[in-house]
């Protein structure tokens, strides 16, 4: 998979390392932004009160 | 390719878990004492007056003022908890809906219990772990620690005197004397409810602290938060 995607990518190697570096930010910035605060409403326990509402 | 997917999807989850435990934290905290200090900085700005004064040119400041309930969401208030850290504070709002409180910076009131100063039982709850985990180290709370409220009027003083450990359905906590349904209160408590253990809901961590004196916003500040204040200022 990875290999695949290292041998569409252009330009000379220092190139391509850097585009992979943006891509892993770009992907990273989403989990952030908008995956890990969704996830985390699926998998973390959030009942902090007792009771139902007093 | 199957290898390289599992590789991928197990350092995404260790991202997860490292923006969950510490990365979020870390902005969600200071968004919030951001936000709180603001809000301190505001009614300063209102009130004028001293920052602080040295505690033995204070008067006796009598009977506390009690303001009216909040409306759902709405933030009257904040916490200021010198063991949880030295700048530690949050913004207390009205009601405990996940969606408009807790997952939203906001340590939240249980609709019905007294506020601040109002002899019975004030009742606040707040996440443990994750959205900031406000009340992490609830459980290291220590006798005789200092728990301020701070509201428009000044700041409320409650010193820690216990913990309590209960089921999800132990409602008891929230009576004006708390655990012991249909007594007339005399005392002013300070609840704080948050889930044990940590990353678990099984429990509901218990705080208890008792009223120890108020603080008219026009006389300052109390030395022990003055800190914060200042920072404010």
């Amino acid at each position: 998979m990875y290999a695949a995607l290292w041998r569409v990518l252009p330009g000379p190697a220092w190139v391509r390392v850097l585009i992979l570096l943006l891509l892993v930010a770009a992907v990273l910035t989403a989990c952030v932004l908008w995956v890990f605060p969704w996830v985390e409403t699926l998998v973390t326990p959030q009942e902090v009160t007792v009771g139902t509402e007093p | 390719m199957l290898g390289e997917l599992l590789v991928t999807a197990g350092v995404l989850v260790l991202a997860f878990i490292g923006w969950q435990l510490w990365l979020n934290d870390l902005i969600v905290g200071n968004q919030a004492q951001e936000e709180a200090i603001a809000i301190s900085q505001e009614w300063q700005k209102t009130a004028g007056g001293p920052v602080a004064v040295a505690e033995a040119e204070r008067p006796d400041p009598g009977d506390p003022v009690v303001m009216s309930a909040p409306g759902n969401a709405e933030v009257f208030g904040t916490l200021i908890v010198p063991r949880f850290g030295s700048d530690w504070a949050w913004p207390l709002a009205g009601g405990v809906g996940l969606e408009d409180v807790l997952n939203v910076r906001r340590i939240g009131h249980y609709d019905g219990t007294q506020m601040p100063g109002e002899v019975g039982n004030m009742v606040l709850a707040a996440h443990r772990t994750g959205w900031g985990s406000p009340f992490i180290d609830a459980n290291k709370l220590q006798l005789g620690d200092s728990i301020y409220i701070e509201t428009a009027d000044g700041w409320y003083e409650y010193v820690v005197r216990s913990h309590e450990y209960v089921t999800p359905e132990g409602v008891g906590v929230l009576d004006p004397v708390p655990q012991m349904p249909g007594m007339s209160p005399v005392d002013r408590i300070l609840t704080l409810t948050t889930c044990n253990p940590l990353h678990s809901v099984s429990e509901r961590l218990i705080v208890y602290a008792v009223y120890e004196t108020w603080y008219p916003r026009s006389g300052g500040a109390p030395a022990e938060i003055a800190g914060i204040v200042q920072a404010a200022g």
